[in-house]
């Protein structure tokens, strides 16, 4: 709980700089999480976007629906194209923006990783974001490397096998390893946690990166007035921890305990209504094995 | 200031002339040395650029697109697998009207593996939106950056443009440079400021979702804005002949096309061993001469239209892409639609075989036999071993 909790203050900016009428379906997380960001960041800022539902969301030309500046290009170069943004921020004198590279999953674990990984090696001063849905959802819903095991996408049909049986890949651990200088996951159902942890990343000078949960009702199968409960599930279930990391060290930003059973997120969301209880159950001791390997990492960095 | 330097060296000097404020890199052959100075240039602080050093040539076009939106003078250059690796974002690069300069050091494409020149690498990308000066010697790659920035800047073009450089036969070809002074450098190109880039005061969305019910549009001020293109080369041709004393003739240098019967289309520097041969064989009372297309994009229509007078008109390519005949000699032979003039294709210097003199002595006499006794073949592979490649 948060200070402004307590005192029973509001927690969140009143400052709004998202316009409504951006073109998002129904109950899909990215504007939310957009608009978090914004009203953490404030109005020095600059976006840069790839292909994606993020390019389609803010509005169709000459229509727009954002108060800062937003840059658009090709799907592989998010992080490419902040380097140069900040690059020649920097030259103009304009060193108070914050340059925001701002992608969905396969925009970044897939194709967008080796532009991803030379903007973190360059040491760019750049928040990059990745807003997960867990699947190529602008194209209609197909696997990438960031959706999760027994999840149903259009190129894993659900069979007599579970679709898709690896976990995701563990991308902020790669860029930890690649040497950000900060990094979180965060979920829009905790947007005070959500601007906390952009506060943090704005104050910090260097490469940050930041995992955004972004349910999308569609892809994922549910009704879209589920968003936020399902979102809430995926982090109380253990699905989605909450952690940063700073300094070397690991932290959970929202305690481990008192787990829900998996089952409880899985059977809200269509994309996994053919598994079978043998297969929740390899689900949720997947999950256990993760947290074991994070809680590991926690703890290695408290000693 | 006079000095022996490579092409790669002028290129890397045009850039610090320009005073470009973003340099992004990735090496390849035979470009890389245009790099290496140019990180010479910053870490002796010569040149106040942020120097970028990026993991592809993708990501270093990608980069500058980035840096360009700002309003941030540009520069990156490439070769080969690296300028087809960026054909993506070459589109972007134009579709978003940002007047990046890219010296290309011109090269093969594998595979198998060929580090050598040609041109395959600039003409697989004639239709991405970007404009193509082609060279013939060390000083015009310089004088080409310069006047590239110029016309690329300009805001009725607003389109990036390309600055072919031959690879290996002048990228890495030592050769005698007039440096010109920074002061006149500054005084021929003006500080960059474009009309339409980020702006924290006036947020805008900058190369959104475009409907169908706009995108023709959009298409089409590029297309004119590319044809507008053609005057403002002339104009900062005949403004750079003003200031440094040396100019290059436009989109075409025309070399004894006068009153020849028979005149060669060429680019790069095989023109220099052309125009030597046209002189010789002039000697010998042979009518000939030489078009060298310094502009491929935009096309120059009308000035290669005007050879029509003329009996033959052979167009050499340094490439060959598959189509009927060659890439510049379909274009050529499209220009010179509704004129009398035969039109040959000779292909040759593929894979940094030289051109030499006496390829250019065989095609010029195979021209005049033509121009004697009518087209005997469409297209001719001159130099190849055992004599066979036409048909």
């Amino acid at each position: 709980m948060s200070d402004g909790e307590r005192k029973g203050r509001f927690t969140i900016p009143h400052e709004e700089l998202m316009y409504p009428g951006h073109s998002a379906c129904p109950g899909c997380g990215e504007p939310i999480a957009m608009r978090m960001l914004l009203k953490a960041l404030g109005p020095r800022t600059v976006i840069n976007i790839p292909a994606g539902c993020c390019a389609v969301i803010p509005g169709v030309w000459p229509r727009y629906s954002l108060r800062v500046p937003m840059i658009d290009h090709a799907f592989e170069c998010t992080g490419a194209t902040s380097s140069g943004i900040r690059a020649a921020l920097d030259v103009k004198g304009l060193d108070d923006v914050t340059v925001v590279g701002w992608a969905g999953d396969g925009g970044t674990v897939d194709i967008g990783l080796q532009s991803l990984s030379g903007a973190v090696d360059r040491g760019t001063d750049f928040l990059y974001v990745m807003y997960d849905n867990e699947a190529y959802m602008n194209t209609g819903v197909q696997c990438s490397g960031a959706t999760p095991c027994g999840a149903w996408t259009t190129t894993t049909p659900a069979g007599k096998e579970m679709a898709c049986r690896r976990g995701k890949k563990r991308i902020l651990e790669m860029m930890v390893e690649n040497g950000i200088v900060y990094g979180a996951t965060a979920n829009i159902a905790y947007p005070e946690d959500l601007i906390e942890r952009v506060r943090t990343a704005k104050s910090i000078r260097g490469p940050k990166f930041l995992h955004i949960l972004s349910p999308c009702p569609s892809g994922w199968r549910m009704d879209p007035s589920k968003t936020i409960e399902a979102a809430s599930l995926a982090t109380r279930t253990g699905m989605f921890p909450l952690y940063e990391y700073r300094d070397g060290q690991y932290r959970f930003t929202k305690e481990i305990k008192n787990l829900k059973p998996v089952e409880h997120y899985l059977r809200l969301q269509g994309r996994f209504k053919h598994l079978t209880p043998a297969q929740v159950a390899e689900i949720q001791d997947l999950i256990v094995g993760e947290l074991e390997v994070l809680k590991a990492k926690v703890e290695a960095g408290r000693k | 200031m006079i000095d022996a330097i490579t092409a790669n060296h002028a290129a890397a000097l045009a850039a610090k002339l320009a005073r470009v404020e973003v340099a992004a890199v990735y090496p390849i052959t035979p470009q890389t040395t245009i790099s290496e100075k140019l990180a010479e240039m910053v870490s002796r602080g010569e040149l106040n650029a942020r120097f970028l050093l990026m993991e592809s040539e993708h990501s270093a076009m990608s980069a500058l697109i980035g840096a360009s939106y700002v309003g941030a003078r540009t520069f990156t250059a490439t070769s080969s697998h690296g300028l087809a690796l960026m054909h993506e974002v070459l589109m972007w690069a134009s579709g978003v009207r940002r007047p990046i300069v890219m010296p290309v050091a011109a090269r093969t494409i594998g595979g198998p593996w060929n580090i050598w020149g040609e041109h395959m690498d600039v003409i697989a990308e004639r239709d991405v939106g970007w404009m193509q000066f082609f060279c013939e010697n060390n000083q015009e790659v310089l004088d080409t950056v310069l006047m590239a920035y110029r016309v690329a800047e300009d805001p009725s073009v607003m389109l990036p443009a390309m600055v072919v450089v031959d690879g290996f036969i002048l990228t890495h070809t030592v050769d005698a440079v007039d440096i010109p002074d920074q002061r006149l450098v500054d005084e021929y190109l003006p500080r960059f400021d474009p009309p339409v880039k980020l702006d924290m005061e006036r947020p805008a969305r900058l190369g959104g979702l475009i409907m169908p019910d706009w995108w023709m549009e959009f298409r089409y001020r590029i297309a004119a804005d590319m044809e507008g293109a053609k005057e403002r080369i002339k104009q900062a041709d005949k403004e750079f002949s003003r200031i440094f004393g040396r100019g290059y003739g436009g989109l075409v240098e025309e070399y004894g096309t006068e009153d020849a019967d028979a005149v060669l289309v060429v680019a790069g520097s095989a023109a220099g061993t052309a125009k030597e041969v046209a002189d010789r064989l002039r000697e010998e009372g042979a009518r000939v001469g030489v078009a060298r297309i310094r502009v491929f994009r935009p096309f120059p229509s009308e000035e290669i239209s005007r050879l029509g007078s003329r009996k033959m008109v052979g167009v050499f390519d340094r490439s060959y892409t598959f189509g009927d005949g060659g890439a510049m000699f379909n274009e050529v032979r499209s220009a010179l639609h509704g004129t009398d003039s035969i039109v040959k294709n000779y292909i040759g210097g593929l894979g940094g075989r030289d051109v030499t003199a006496a390829h250019m002595e065989w095609i010029f006499r195979d021209m005049l036999e033509v121009a004697e006794r009518g087209l005997d073949r469409k297209v001719e592979w001159v130099g190849l071993k055992d004599g066979s490649g036409r048909w």
